[in-house]
């Protein structure tokens, strides 16, 4: 009888749970994000994450879209693909959001990839992979650079340098498996030759071993793709073993802290990476300079830290979502089609050119050849 | 390849064993004055790294570490006290479960206490270029500061254990309770300072290790799970024997890293532990003896 | 005792069918998309139940289990075969109808193995691996026994995160729906959902009468012995290690059917599934439950699931867990869902030792 009991007890705490969520108010416009704020991958998703929230206040503030105010739902994953799932699809029934802003990681952005486009409901993700947009989904786009472009922006770097062997090194992240990808397709339209490539865990906290390995191939240059903090680690290990190459880091790579902690170490690393990180050095007749400029000092008066990439593609989406959404008006569909008809949309990412074979919308010139020049990040001198 | 190489990957192999066999040493002081494996050792590793970070911003290193192995002792402290004191002969089942809930809490407890960021102190001596070279083999100093602390713990630890009356009674209490409470010795308390010492030497880990590996709050989870690696291999107890076999995980960690991709390299040392676990349970160094009086 | 026994089903079966009609009637239907992946993580959970609670074996590992049988299952029906079509052993699967040809969203034609085969192979590999693993693992006790069900769990989590047949850190995505006779299938479609909740329950129904018959049978009996103590069970002639086994391997089993049908059901699967916090998570949701106790397990993973999988618990989902671990194994380590516990717990917090507990 007791289990009965309990059984009956559950049934009522679930009829009440219907009820609650039947009394609903109706009057904002819903948009949904799915991030990883904690778990594995909070360094994309606790920036993105406080990006949209103080974007949507700002907005809000402002008397909304046609004045009507936004309401954002922001769902912590903890890059549970599991989760992905299960907040999608509460996000488009239940909620029924206009739109959906995530997730932060590769991983979940395809396992609901398929449920976006049965629900035709856009999804607008802040995950770098570009499997996401290619091929081209209707219902999905994304804000962050290609990966192939970074690899490109790269390698004829390494042209200009002389440099024709190298190594690889790379996180076991997703964002690390699609770098390895694409370093590797791509080096033979260079002339390039991949002599070693390895992949590292994540949390790895010493690599002289990796590089110890790198070294004796005799490399001319080493390519690293992680996050933090391999990617800081790697930068003294390869000092420290005196391998003495150009090191070149993913646009992955652009925390300050790490540059000056790291000191000499980090001096004259190479990277591709968004104009955000150097927005104060880049020419005032450069179109994003003010979108940087603005998204930079907010975030940074608002949370106290330095306002990173991953932030500045849920920036990106966010506002890509609020400008679309200005000329449709709230429906699905035509939301969808004043995205993907979006044509130079200034982003903290490069400019935004969307079309029907293009849901990413950036190109090349999206990315800068970075450097670390005196503990800053500068501009790379050609 | 060559010599030189080879040396470069010992040495690799050497920093990762000394600071899995100071984790290990963690577990080994709180085993032995009271049978319960600790699943929350690395949480202390991660809490003295990012206390002394934090306390670093207004005071100098030296002073921060002090400071942070201070606080963490006190935490180690209340944890015994307001967790594990009033149980009254829990399981072995009950303690592992409990332990590992306090993991999970205090990391949580962190993140939201700092962030998800990532976190260092600096290096004790020199910068992160600076390397010591020996006939083309690198060392960078911090891990000669590392080597040199840890071993400076285990001679200590072991004068502690062996010479001193605390010591021995902490040790009276792990080989038998009850005599050890017929003599006099608060048992109890004992377990406490086995907390308090072991906070200590993790913080002091954290803290030593961070400028090379970085500190965030989820360091701890790997850590604790290669040091209670460490501390099997070596038997369960043993603080030389977990040195030993810290410095076997590294060494061999490290030249696995040679021959196969080191995607794997977790999967090799834990695929190690489970045949000697397998093959040898009381670990490399432990007796079958020994083995056949203990109770697991 | 036996009709008792089948009467809670019954009480069950009603439960379901009456949130099913309850959420159909109000158009909040949604609700049964997370009942239904609470369901498949419910049916580890009454598994590792039973080698917990009856057989007294700690294992931090079962989420290795539930990954291998899902991502088996999702590789086998993903992984295109179409390039070695001519040569021998594919065409031979071919020929002998185990492998389907299909298209997926964007036309691209892909040959696959049949899930009813994946699962099966799944099936399978699971078992032989729970019975190597196990016969060397169940030997060891207390944390020992942990550490190498960690270090199990750990191998395959490393092997599913380094491997790119089972996209690394990605993990698997596009994996078709499962088929069952009469073109029902499990898949994720929402025209499918009601379909898939009678499914994904029906399966723990038979899960539970299966389990709640053996736990009164003989085998049950030698398990609460064991339990009790191995040595004395050893001494009646009770042979503790095959129980201890097989049990471990029939749970295994419960993981891995529960991995291949979450993952069709969820079209994909990634490598959180397969790691350390998913294995915890289960044995705290045993220990609340109480270690002893298939209805409070079933109970409990079935509830604390919903809510997690909901996102009530938000950024706070592995403190929750972590800190109801404690909570229980602190005051009521038999579990919460059982009689007295409230006077157990008043005579705790007055300090009255009435009740000993182990």
């Amino acid at each position: 009888m007791r289990i009965a009991r309990l059984l009956s007890a559950a049934a009522l705490t679930l009829i009440f749970m219907f009820s609650l969520s039947c009394t609903e108010k109706k009057e904002a416009i819903k948009v949904g994000a799915i991030l990883a704020v904690t778990g594995p991958a909070s360094f994309l998703g606790a920036p993105e994450a406080k990006t949209i929230e103080m974007l949507a206040a700002d907005l809000n503030a402002k008397g909304g879209i046609n004045g009507q105010k936004i309401e954002l739902i922001i769902k912590d994953s903890a890059a549970n693909p599991e989760k992905a799932i299960s907040f999608a699809k509460q996000l488009i029934e239940e909620d029924k959001v206009l739109a959906i802003i995530g997730p932060s990681t590769s991983g979940e952005t395809m396992k609901i990839k398929n449920i976006m486009e049965e629900a035709k409901t856009v999804l607008l993700s802040c995950a770098a992979a570009e499997v996401i947009v290619n091929p081209v989904a209707k219902y999905v786009f994304k804000t962050p650079q290609k990966d192939s472009f970074a690899v490109k922006k790269i390698y004829t770097q390494m042209k200009k340098m002389g440099i024709s062997k190298i190594g690889v090194v790379v996180g076991n992240t997703g964002f690390g498996k699609a770098g390895k990808a694409q370093l590797e397709k791509i080096a033979p339209e260079f002339g390039i030759d991949v002599l070693i490539s390895e992949v590292y865990d994540k949390k790895a906290t010493d690599l002289t071993a990796v590089v110890t390995k790198v070294k004796a191939k005799n490399v001319q240059a080493v390519v690293n793709w992680s996050i933090v903090p391999a990617q800081s680690i790697i930068v003294k290990n390869m000092k420290q073993i005196g391998l003495n190459v150009p090191l070149f880091q993913s646009h992955g790579f652009g925390n300050i802290k790490f540059v000056q902690a790291a000191g000499d170490a980090a001096e004259g690393i190479i990277f591709p990476a968004g104009r955000l990180l150097v927005s104060d050095v880049i020419p005032d007749s450069n179109a994003q300079k003010p979108v940087l400029m603005k998204y930079k000092k907010d975030y940074e008066s608002k949370y106290n830290e330095d306002a990173s990439t991953f932030g500045g593609h849920a920036y990106d989406a966010f506002m890509i979502f609020v400008e679309a959404l200005k000329k449709s008006g709230p429906d699905r569909e035509k939301l969808r089609d004043a995205v993907e008809n979006m044509k130079g949309f200034v982003g903290t990412g490069g400019i935004f050119n969307f079309s029907a074979e293009d849901h990413n919308g950036l190109d090349i010139e999206a990315f800068e050849m970075l450097t670390v020049k005196d503990g800053k990040f500068a501009l790379l001198k050609e | 390849m060559t010599l030189e190489l080879l040396f470069q990957y010992l040495v690799a192999g050497i920093t990762y064993g000394i600071i899995y066999a100071i984790v290990a040493i963690g577990f080994n002081i709180i085993y032995n004055t009271t049978g319960i494996i600790n699943f929350a050792q690395g949480e202390f590793v991660m809490l003295g790294g990012m206390t002394a970070v934090t306390l670093n911003t207004f005071m100098p290193v030296p002073l921060a570490i002090v400071a942070a192995v201070l606080i963490t002792m006190i935490i180690g402290a209340l944890i015994e006290i307001i967790f594990i004191r009033w149980l009254d002969n829990p399981t072995v089942l009950r303690m592992i479960i409990i332990t590992i809930g306090l993991s999970i809490l205090i990391r949580e407890v962190a993140l939201h206490v700092w962030d998800e960021k990532v976190r260092a102190l600096p290096y004790f001596s020199g910068t992160a270029t600076s390397s010591i070279s020996i006939k083309g083999v690198y060392i960078s100093p911090q891990v000669l500061w590392v080597i040199g602390i840890c071993t400076l713990i285990v001679i200590i630890l072991n004068f502690f254990f062996s010479h001193t009356l605390l010591g021995r009674q902490m040790r009276a209490c792990s080989s038998n309770r009850k005599a050890a409470r017929l003599c006099g010795i608060s048992v109890q308390n004992m377990v406490t300072l086995s907390f308090v010492l072991s906070a200590g030497i993790g913080a002091l880990a954290g803290c030593i290790v961070s400028p090379i590996t970085y500190i965030q709050y989820d360091s701890g989870t790997g850590l604790a799970i290669k040091g209670f690696t460490v501390a099997i291999l070596g038997g369960l107890g043993n603080s030389m024997a977990a040195v030993a076999a810290g410095l076997i995980l590294g060494v061999l960690e490290s030249f696995s890293i040679w021959i196969l991709p080191t995607a794997y390299k977790d999967a090799i040392s834990i695929s190690i532990l489970l045949l000697i676990l397998f093959v040898r349970p009381g670990g490399l160094f432990g007796s079958r003896e020994a083995l056949s009086l203990k109770e697991f | 005792m036996k009709r008792l026994r089948h009467l809670h089903i019954v009480y069950m079966a009603l439960l379901i069918v009456g949130i099913q009609v309850v959420t159909s009637a109000t158009d909040t239907a949604y609700f049964l998309t997370q009942l239904t992946m609470s369901a498949y993580y419910s049916l580890i959970i009454i598994g590792l139940s039973l080698v917990m609670g009856y057989a007294g074996q700690i294992s931090i590992g079962h989420a290795g289990f539930f990954a291998i049988g899902g991502y088996l299952s999702a590789f086998l029906t993903t992984y295109n075969l179409l390039p070695y079509q001519e040569t021998g052993i594919v065409a031979f699967l071919s020929n002998a109808g185990l492998l389907v040809f299909s298209q997926d969203i964007y036309g691209t034609d892909l040959l696959t193995v049949h899930p009813w085969c994946a699962f099966i192979s799944a099936i399978i590999l699971t078992t032989s691996i729970a019975y190597v693993i196990g016969r060397p693992v169940l030997k060891l006790k207390g944390h020992y026994l942990a550490m190498a069900t960690l270090g199990f769990g750990i191998i395959i989590f490393r092997i599913v995160l380094g491997s790119s047949y089972f996209g690394e850190a990605d993990g698997l995505s596009d994996v078709p729906g499962f088929p069952l006779i009469g073109g029902v299938e499990i898949s994720g479609n929402m025209s499918a959902r009601i379909v898939n909740y009678y499914i994904a329950w029906g399966l723990v129904i038979i899960g539970m009468v299966l389990l709640l018959n053996l736990v009164k049978s003989r085998v049950g009996r030698a398990l609460r012995s064991i339990h009790g103590s191995e040595d004395a069970a050893k001494a009646m002639g009770v042979d503790a290690a095959k129980y201890k086994l097989h049990t471990f391997v029939l749970s295994a089993v419960f993981a891995a059917v529960a991995g291949v049908m979450l993952t069709h059901y969820n079209g994909g699967i990634g490598p959180s599934e397969a790691s350390v916090m998913k294995s915890v998570r289960y044995v705290a949701i045993v220990a609340i439950g109480g270690m002893a106790n298939l209805w409070g397990a079933l109970i409990m993973g079935s509830v604390l699931n919903f809510l997690s999988l909901r996102g009530y618990f938000g950024s706070m989902d592995d403190a929750v867990f972590g800190s109801i671990l404690i909570i229980i194994m602190l005051f009521a380590p038999q579990g919460i869902l059982r009689k007295g516990i409230l006077k157990d717990l008043r005579n705790k917090l007055t300090g009255n030792p009435e009740v000993k507990q182990s």
